[in-house]
């Protein structure tokens, strides 16, 4: 991973031009609302995930975009141009489908210059570029074989190259990853990060796998019932969760109910049904007298030393060792709190009564 | 027991297939002018009768030129019907394709009445145009159920991949579906020339002097008298039913090797 990305480089207001823009776009089949009034701007460049369970309508979003469905309302813009009645051919991106999609009656080098045959690009430079592709994605070698002659992975990054190989504006990914294996996904995962900073292209991935959205992306859209519930960087998503789906959806979450008793410069006082009070002091802006959750992440949590303002007692219930940390799994009345310590740390909460504390700067407010 | 049971059934699911053709089929090298056992001698005085005999060369001529008329027609239509109602976009998809398959259900002889009397006012009676439109009708089905079945083999991601790579709808069809489905057509072709070549019933009644087919020969010179030049005329329908076959096998494994050869 040598080169710097370049969107860190540029500018912040350059990168957040409105490249791709959904104007209240909404998609319905039937009665179901499957996209529902979205607005939303991806930058030049930028790689965006599309991340939800399913039934969220990412994908739905995704064939949109791609021009597969139309929207019911709502407009579609690329590079300031309106693009929802366009046909797909002429949309000018790349797709990436979750089976490879590649043509099986064509030999690899065939697949490629696919999409410039179709462009009408002369049989020289035809060769010539999809030679580049298949270089882009190592596999130059397998270029006279067919398809079912390859390995998943490597039908993939055919795929990839084929996607690539006529320099579309924008390039989607739909679960591409999820028919490999855990160790072939992560180095796919690395390898299309090097390729969207190589070749600066704007991608729109979609995946219900959190790390892998977490891994890959400048942002992410988290969507749930059609509607995105938070669009932030990945470290906006996991250190600040907007609402409970997105606290519990990215990574683990601990969640701890009270009412907000006072507000002051952003520093929250909640207490607690049992009378316990914390403190919080995050961008969220519940009014005194709301129903809230604290959201801890279970890294945040410590029991060990007094490392933060906020301080409660529970009782643990198990132990559990994961090699290069334990998690400790407690429960105070009817809730249900993990902590994830050091090795070290652990041996001082044996003993069934354990104190845990956190950081106020390190918790977040969610609607319950 | 239960697999001497299998093996006991097979046998005798086999023998029924086969026995028949092996009793008669000898019985075209026979020197004798009556079609039974035992043969005297061994001689092709029948392969000859079929060579010089005017009813019998003719016939044959006649089964190729209806059978590869039949063949056209019926794959083209079969194709298009497989097409057309690939995807249920069309009202009535179901019922239309019911009606597409229903020569294959309907008795041969309610068919055959159906057209003569139509073909009468239409004019079409007693000739070639009217054997192969009859023949056609009875091998859409088979054409459509093949293609049908290879269409539906075709992943949707993969159409909607050549879309997305900038092919025009038509572009996605010549060089993504219909090379894909080319199997199923070939299969149908096949299918649709054997059908044409063994029918007899509604030929009876559509088909005027001048168009006997071979099969239409044999059934009424069956009536006539039972000479071994029938069994001659079986072997060839079935010699060249089996090279079509195999030739419709072959492609696709001469295919497979080339492509494996070239990796």
């Amino acid at each position: 991973m040598a080169a710097p990305r370049r969107a860190a480089v540029r500018p912040k207001a350059d990168r957040m031009q409105s490249f791709i823009h959904f104007e209240s776009v909404s998609k319905n089949f039937g009665a179901a609302k499957v996209v529902d009034e979205l607005d939303f701007h991806v930058g030049k460049e930028e790689f965006v995930s599309l991340l939800g369970p399913s039934g969220s309508g990412k994908t739905t979003l995704l064939m949109m975009l791609a021009g597969f469905e139309r929207p019911s309302s709502g407009a579609i813009h690329l590079d300031g141009r309106r693009i929802e009645h366009l046909p797909p051919y002429k949309r000018e991106m790349g797709v990436v489908f979750q089976n490879y999609a590649l043509f099986p009656h064509m030999t690899i080098a065939e697949n490629v210059a696919f999409p410039l045959k179709m462009r009408g690009v002369g049989a020289a430079e035809r060769e010539s570029r999809t030679l580049k592709a298949l270089e882009l994605v190592q596999l130059a070698h397998l270029r006279e074989r067919k398809p079912s002659q390859l390995s998943g992975g490597q039908q993939q990054r055919i795929a990839l190259s084929r996607a690539l190989v006529y320099e579309p504006k924008v390039v989607l990914m739909d679960e591409p990853l999820s028919a490999l294996d855990k160790q072939l996904r992560e180095h796919m995962q690395l390898e299309i990060r090097e390729l969207h900073r190589k070749l600066g292209l704007t991608v729109i991935f979609v995946t219900h796998d959190q790390s892998e959205a977490l891994t890959m992306s400048d942002r992410i859209a988290v969507l749930n019932h059609g509607k995105i519930e938070q669009f932030d960087t990945p470290t906006g998503l996991y250190d600040r969760p907007r609402t409970r789906f997105v606290a519990e959806f990215i990574g683990e979450t601990n969640l701890l109910p009270g009412t907000v008793e006072s507000s002051r410069d952003g520093e929250k006082t909640i207490r607690m049904a049992d009378g316990t009070g914390l403190t919080c002091r995050d961008a969220s802006d519940f009014s005194p007298g709301a129903s809230v959750m604290v959201s801890v992440r279970p890294e945040m949590m410590h029991v060990a030393g007094a490392a933060g303002e906020n301080r409660i007692e529970a009782t643990l219930d198990d132990c559990v060792y994961h090699g290069d940390h334990v998690r400790l799994h407690m429960h105070r009345g009817d809730i249900r709190l993990v902590a994830k310590a050091h090795r070290r740390d652990a041996q001082a909460a044996m003993g069934g009564a354990v104190g845990v504390s956190f950081r106020s700067d390190e918790c977040t407010l969610v609607a319950p | 027991m239960l697999g001497a049971f299998k093996l006991v059934f097979g046998a005798l699911v086999v023998g029924f297939l086969l026995i028949p053709l092996m009793a008669i089929l000898p019985l075209a090298f026979t020197d004798s002018v009556f079609l039974t056992y035992p043969m005297s001698g061994p001689s092709l005085r029948w392969m000859n009768t079929l060579a010089e005999s005017d009813a019998w060369r003719r016939s044959i001529v006649n089964s190729l030129i209806i059978g590869t008329g039949a063949t056209i027609v019926s794959t083209l239509v079969g194709t298009l019907a497989a097409l057309g109602l690939r995807r249920d976009l069309v009202p009535f998809a179901g019922v239309l394709r019911s009606a597409f398959l229903l020569p294959m259900v309907v008795p041969a002889v309610v068919l055959g009445v159906g057209m003569q009397i139509l073909y009468a006012r239409m004019g079409l009676a007693s000739s070639y145009t009217g054997v192969i439109i009859a023949h056609a009708v009875l091998c859409v089905p088979f054409v459509m159920i093949n293609v049908s079945s290879s269409l539906a083999a075709i992943e949707p991601a993969l159409e909607r991949a050549a879309a997305s790579l900038g092919a025009s709808p038509r572009r996605v069809f010549t060089n993504v579906t219909l090379p894909l489905a080319m199997p199923g057509v070939l299969t149908g072709a096949v299918f649709a020339f054997a059908t044409s070549l063994d029918e007899v019933v509604i030929t009876l009644f559509v088909a005027g002097p001048n168009q006997t087919t071979l099969a239409r020969q044999m059934f009424s010179s069956l009536r006539e008298n039972i000479s071994p030049a029938i069994a001659a005329a079986a072997l060839i329908i079935m010699i060249l039913t089996f090279v079509l076959i195999g030739v419709a096998k072959l492609i696709p494994m001469l295919k497979a090797r080339k492509a494996a050869a070239e990796a």
